[in-house]
């Protein structure tokens, strides 16, 4: 048997690739947007925090967890409308 | 249940990867936007699933309290302030994985699952305080300059030192707080010391370094609790953001070490010569001079978000534009205080995305263009860095706008601009200066053409 451990870092590899192709092109005008929507994205973490704080248990690793999904909310949902805030300002020249 | 969840993760990444895809486009950009926020909802909801969940109570606080100051936040920036919003975020994104790395910790880890705890512990850590330095420096809620001292090398190797021995440490007896609370003040203030040595002007680079940091932790915050959605999302968001890192360096001309380590403009002596005088105009005389123009370019910096310009800035672009003039915006990669900080400023005051064009666009421009307006800008302009081997930016590539007719800079005093590195644009035959804040002499402008 070949351990997990070694499936998720072939996903790693594969990922960082393929980050590196989606941004490479990307115009100078839609870097802010494209940063902050990315730093919306690294408030994945909530979804690794629910788990945490849904245990039940009332120890100090649910509380961190619930921490965990306080702080990544913060930046998903700010970071996610920020981002909308941002872009519904980009407007092509009319005709 | 789970081979479900399993599924809607994959749904959740091949939504992001989709999302940031669109991204790349102004015209599918908003809508990019949305599908990641989509496939975050997807995995949020997926996560909830988890049949080890019993007890809702703490979820729901933490989303509502959250979500709630992210909103806020998120809706009453104002739009200069964008930079600094933006390292904010990302400061609680690292902070989370910090707390998601140290809570995974159990008794029955093993040496994998402690390497990346520590992982995600150290780079969360070191991307929360190095946000808030960023955050501190934008806001200029803390001096802007670079905080340099003796011996802070030894220092910052001491910490490094003491952060490695001290996860080594930690893996071997994870039974043992001690290590852990080192490493986690260590990483804590170890993102501190790796911030303030750094400018203001050299926060873009900073800004999109630490954005890549924190899809790192979220990436081994991920391993530690064996969550693929993590390391997908993580890892996509640690890539762009090390490219975007890399685009901002070489727009600077300057190696990523020499952005983080040398403090900009301390190292080399300015030996920058300067000849002839400063050439003074009043606003009258400007707008005499605009309206025989009829090819304008502006080239706006950090200075117009200061003065909040923009929108006096868009609306004397169409009284040129009702004159005949032809109107072009000349953004440079680094201009402002994070990547593509003028374009947003620029797309909150109405003006159209075409008619911002990139360096290596408008140089070739450049020699047809009656009057160049510089607003607020000094480093990206500095005809030195062309000219001049003794300059400290020698080698970064410039907007080059003394090959223009003529060029007006906007600017509040002769005060020098950041590092104090001397100008000879403001020397040239054909450059006119003119004092005041942007803002009112723009408006002055205004008035004489209505």
């Amino acid at each position: 048997m070949i351990p997990a451990e070694v499936f998720l870092t072939f996903i790693l590899m594969l990922t960082i690739f393929l980050g590196f192709e989606l941004i490479n092109k990307v115009p100078a005008t839609l870097h802010t947007p494209l940063m902050s929507g990315a730093n919306a994205i690294s408030g994945i973490t909530v979804v690794g925090a629910i788990s945490l704080a849904g245990t039940g248990e009332q120890d100090l690793a649910n509380w961190l967890g619930a921490g965990a999904v306080a702080l990544a909310s913060i930046n998903v949902v700010g970071g996610y409308m920020v981002t909308d805030r941002m872009l519904s300002m980009f407007k092509k020249k009319e005709g | 249940m789970d081979i479900l969840i399993q599924f809607a993760y994959i749904v959740s990444g091949g939504l992001f990867i989709f999302g940031l895809k669109q991204l790349g486009s102004p015209a599918t950009a908003r809508r990019g936007n949305m599908i990641s926020a989509t496939a975050m909802l997807v995995a949020i909801v997926a996560a909830l699933l988890d049949q080890g969940i019993v007890d809702f109570q703490f979820i729901v606080i933490g989303f509502v309290v959250g979500g709630a100051v992210g909103a806020a936040a998120a809706r009453l920036v104002q739009m200069t302030s964008m930079p600094e919003m933006v390292a904010l975020f990302n400061g609680f994104g690292g902070m989370a994985s910090l707390l998601v790395g140290w809570a995974a910790l159990s008794p029955e880890a093993g040496t994998f699952t402690l390497v990346t705890i520590i992982l995600s512990i150290l780079i969360g850590g070191m991307t929360f305080t190095g946000s808030l330095i960023a955050y501190g420096k934008l806001s200029e809620t803390i001096g802007s300059g670079a905080v340099q001292f003796s011996g802070q090398q030894v220092v910052n190797s001491l910490i490094v030192l003491g952060i490695l021995g001290g996860s080594v440490m930690f893996c071997m007896n994870p039974g043992n707080d001690l290590w852990l609370f080192v490493v986690i003040g260590l990483a804590l203030v170890f993102g501190i010391m790796a911030v303030i040595p750094i400018g203001g002007a050299d926060m873009p680079v900073v800004i999109s370094l630490l954005n890549s940091y924190s899809g790192l932790a979220a990436c081994a915050a991920g391993f530690a609790v064996d969550n693929n959605i993590l390391i997908v999302a993580g890892a996509l968001v640690g890539a762009s953001g090390i490219i975007l890192t890399q685009i901002m360096c070489k727009a600077m001309n300057r190696s990523l070490s020499n952005v983080l380590f040398s403090g900009f403009g301390s190292g080399k002596q300015d030996t920058t010569e300067v000849e002839g005088e400063i050439k003074p105009i009043s606003v009258d005389d400007a707008y005499y001079v605009l309206e025989a123009a009829s090819n304008v370019a502006i080239i706006p910096g950090y200075g117009m978000a200061v003065a909040q310009a923009q929108h006096v800035v868009k609306e004397l672009t169409e009284l040129l534009e009702q004159n005949g003039a032809e109107v072009n915006f000349g953004i440079h990669p680094v201009a402002g205080r994070m990547p593509g900080h003028m374009n947003v400023l620029l797309a909150e005051a109405d003006v159209p995305y075409d008619q911002l064009l990139e360096m290596d666009d408008i140089n070739p421009r450049m020699e047809n263009v009656d009057v160049a307006i510089v607003i607020g800008a000094n480093d990206v302009v500095n005809p030195a860095a062309r000219e001049n081997e003794g300059s400290p930016i020698y080698g970064m590539p410039v907007i080059n706008v003394d090959n223009a007719r003529t060029v007006f800079v906007l600017k509040r005093s002769m005060a020098s601009g950041f590092a104090g590195i001397e100008n000879p644009l403001f020397y040239k035959d054909n450059t006119r200066m003119l004092f005041g804040d942007a803002k009112e002499s723009i408006g002055g402008l205004i008035r004489e053409f209505s």
